[in-house]
């Protein structure tokens, strides 16, 4: 039998609790332990950052994550994003520059934009680049990520006033 | 089976390692090895003992524990001429987990900021209280690593490069560090170090033997490019042959003394 461990935290806000087996990465525990289906498997060594995930507000490779490591620890999916039709300005943003296209990469790149927006929402487009460098996408060209997270920040300017 | 064990402090973790079982900090690398099967992998040793994340500053004399990452090096005020180094580790992601201790031991091409290590002549303070020089704990890499100390640079005496063909992220086709030494006009026991140009990253004599006495410019430092790769047998990797390491090195190396952008 295999022995697994009790892992408490919050996730998007709420007290949640699961068991993670032995040396289980954070990514699969969300995913098949938890029910979060919104961060991605695309790699599983840290290169591509679909994964990526806010653990007390900071990015983290959630695939490259023991999950113990979580406990006790505020965890942050895309699912905190949206609040049912109404979307964050974020996903707005990449819908209308047309940030994603078949969209694998996007809730990923969504939490890198939110850690950067909360700490510093009036970044320079070369911190945006900085903020997504963990993140691989295939589609967009980038382009139109930096520009929505650009755009993206004057409503994060204005909420933070 | 694979197991996780997870101790209150470095000592006990350290008494608890047995073949088979490998300690972890951050885990950007060890979690890869576990998520592609850990092949003969029994047990994840931890500790939660947070004393590891400590930066002091005493006098002048720098301590990173083993469990700093790059993003607390990068967060830190007085740690400015670190910041390069730090921000060499990987995408944000990355750097908010890969921590120091973890650095000394990752494989080519990693490494950056052990580099930077190398060329502040840092020492390596061990679990079972003991410490050695960077230089000599690079040949073999055992023990559990407690935290690491060096003397604060002077002005800007201390450079750190990373040159890779993936902007702004991606591995080293190599790094140089280099702290010149501090007497007026002519450069004296400065240190070089690189990394990715061997199995680990390292110190090199023999342009450091060259830059004794030369002033810091073109002309003075001509002796010390042409050393740039005495006795070197770069790697050859998916991101650069040995040969082309060792056709950039002189160059890169050049930039690197005289502060040249390009
Ligand atoms: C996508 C990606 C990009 C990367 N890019 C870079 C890069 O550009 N430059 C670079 O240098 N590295 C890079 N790395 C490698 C790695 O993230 C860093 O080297 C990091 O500093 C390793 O630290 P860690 O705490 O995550 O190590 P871990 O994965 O926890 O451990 C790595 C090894 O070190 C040993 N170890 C860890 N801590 C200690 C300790 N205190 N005492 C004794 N042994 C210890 C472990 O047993 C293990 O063998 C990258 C990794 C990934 C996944
Ligand atoms: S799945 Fe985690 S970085 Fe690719
Ligand atoms: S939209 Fe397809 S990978 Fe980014």
């Amino acid at each position: 039998m295999m022995k697994k461990t009790p892992v408490t935290f919050t996730l998007n806000g709420r007290p949640t609790a699961a068991f993670a087996d032995p040396g289980e990465n954070l990514l699969d525990f969300l995913r098949r332990g938890v029910g979060d289906m919104t961060p991605k498997y695309g790699c599983g060594q840290g290169t591509c950052g679909a994964c990526t995930v806010l653990i007390d507000n900071e990015p983290h490779l959630a695939c490259i994550t023991l999950a113990e490591s979580a406990a006790d620890r505020e965890i942050r999916t895309a699912d905190c994003l949206s609040d049912g039709p109404s979307l964050d300005p974020l996903q707005n943003s990449f819908i209308e520059h047309f940030a994603a296209q078949c969209g694998y990469c996007t809730p990923g790149m969504l939490m890198a934009a939110r850690a950067l927006l909360e700490r510093n929402p009036n970044p320079r487009r070369e911190e945006v680049i900085d903020a997504i460098a963990g993140n691989i996408c295939r589609c967009t060209g980038y382009e139109p990520i930096v520009d929505a997270i650009l755009d993206a920040s004057r409503s994060y300017r204005r909420s933070a006033i | 089976m694979l197991e996780v064990r997870t101790y209150p402090t470095l000592a006990e973790a350290a008494e608890n390692i047995d073949p088979g079982s490998v300690f972890m900090s951050g885990g950007t690398l060890v979690m890869i090895r576990v998520n592609y099967g850990a092949h003969g992998l029994k047990a994840i040793i931890r500790t939660t003992d947070s004393t590891l994340r400590r930066i002091d500053d005493e006098a002048g004399r720098i301590t990173l524990g083993a469990f700093a990452t790059m993003s607390d090096i990068l967060a830190h005020r007085d740690l400015d001429f670190l910041g390069p180094a730090a921000m060499a580790v990987g995408g944000p992601g990355v750097r908010n987990a890969a921590t120091v201790g973890g650095n000394l031991f990752a494989p080519h091409p990693y490494g950056d900021f052990t580099v930077a290590l190398l060329a502040l002549d840092a020492r390596v303070h061990l679990s079972d209280g003991s410490a050695v020089p960077i230089e000599d704990f690079l040949r073999n890499r055992s023990g559990l690593v407690e935290s690491v100390s060096f003397q604060r640079p002077f002005g800007d005496l201390f450079r750190f490069r990373k040159i890779g063909r993936i902007k702004p992220k991606g591995a080293s086709v190599m790094s140089i560090a280099a702290h010149l030494g501090n007497s007026p006009g002519y450069l004296s026991n400065a240190r070089v170090a690189y990394g990715a140009m061997g199995s680990a990253p390292m110190r090199v004599r023999a342009v450091e033997r060259a830059l004794e006495g030369a002033a810091l410019n073109r002309h003075g430092i001509a002796s010390a490019i042409e050393s740039a790769t005495e006795g070197l047998e770069p790697p050859t990797d998916e991101l650069a042959s040995s040969w082309y390491r060792r056709e950039v090195a002189p160059v890169h190396l050049r930039r690197l003394l005289l502060g040249e952008d390009r």
